[in-house]
């Protein structure tokens, strides 16, 4: 086994997430890619377990186990946060959260609105206003 | 070039296609699934190295429950279908970023094992692996209990508005969300 192959690959996916956490504007795509570089970093652990005799064995591969474990509770809290912000703000466009002071406006005085559609219309009306 | 290296060869380019096309493509359900190919195929890998269990559990945990949690995202977010023309920004600088690690990260890996070979260790199944986490690394396991416990309460809280709001009696009930309305509290508890 070359370890080399496997090594390039974990390189390329990893040069890919970061293009893909830096290029997309969409933060649910922006978790997709934050999962591609988990999974380099999980792939030159498993390889790095076959390259290097460590005095423990399989430690490379235990570590690959916790990595995945905190991915898993890494998505759920970043899906929390993404729905969370597209109740407020009707859009996950990342560019569109404003930062600093102005970011707590539709919080405070929001009338009750009993349709789905009309309080995202709501919303979004009122970020035009504030704009 | 033995079968082991046309194997990781093959699944590799499987990975790097399908991740290319993650980052690139204009529709997010599209990529929802190139991100199960990229994932699948990296599972793959595990098998070709050995790594049995890991193998196994991407497939469970990444496969089954990630990608599944990521679509749920796209639903309730009401992604559109087709093609989105909003979802990149301009990509010199992200280009530049990633490609400049990338191909940094590849040069560093050339140059540290060139074209050498080694033998692949004896397999990690669950029964081996179960003696590593179990014997040396019992309290980063325990800890990590502790993380998604921490991770769940954490969704939790976020996903419910009228958990640790602050009370406003004028504007009366927090922001009701969108399409679960079995949450809504007219009464404004708050």
């Amino acid at each position: 086994m070359r370890p080399v192959i496997p090594y390039l690959v974990a390189a390329a996916l990893f040069g890919l997430g970061l293009y893909g956490v830096l290029r997309r504007r969409n933060a649910v795509l922006l978790l997709m890619s934050v999962e591609l570089m988990l999974n380099a970093v999980n792939l030159i652990l498993v390889t790095a377990d076959t390259t290097v005799r460590a005095a423990l064995p399989y430690t490379g591969q235990t570590f690959a186990l916790f990595i995945i474990v905190i991915a898993a509770a890494e998505v759920g809290v970043g899906l929390a946060i993404v729905l969370h912000l597209y109740r407020l703000r009707a859009s996950v466009i990342v560019d569109d959260v404003p930062l600093g002071d102005d970011a707590d406006g539709p919080l405070d005085a929001d009338p009750p609105a009993d349709d789905a559609a009309v309080q995202v219309d709501s919303v979004a009306e009122r970020q035009e206003v504030t704009r | 070039m033995t079968g082991t290296d046309v194997l990781l060869l093959a699944l590799g380019a499987v990975a790097v296609g399908a991740a290319t096309l993650v980052v690139t493509t204009r529709h997010i359900v599209r990529a929802g699934l190139y991100l199960v190919g990229c994932l699948g195929a990296v599972a793959g890998l595990y098998l070709v190295l050995t790594a049995e269990l890991v193998a196994w559990v991407q497939v469970l945990i990444y496969v089954g429950a990630v990608v599944v949690l990521l679509l749920f995202a796209v639903m309730l977010t009401r992604a559109p279908i087709g093609a989105a023309t909003d979802l990149d920004r301009p990509g010199w600088p992200a280009a530049l970023i990633g490609g400049g690690a990338g191909l940094g990260l590849a040069a560093l890996f050339v140059d540290a094992y060139r074209w050498s070979r080694v033998d692949l260790p004896d397999a990690g199944t669950a029964d081996r692996l179960g003696t590593a986490v179990f014997g040396s690394w019992v309290l980063p396991f325990e800890v990590l209990s502790v993380l998604l416990l921490s991770a769940l309460i954490g969704a939790i809280v976020l996903s419910r508005p009228d958990v640790g709001a602050a009370p406003s009696p004028e504007a009366g009930a927090p922001p009701e969300q969108a399409g679960q309305p079995e949450w809504t509290e007219p009464g404004g508890r708050g």
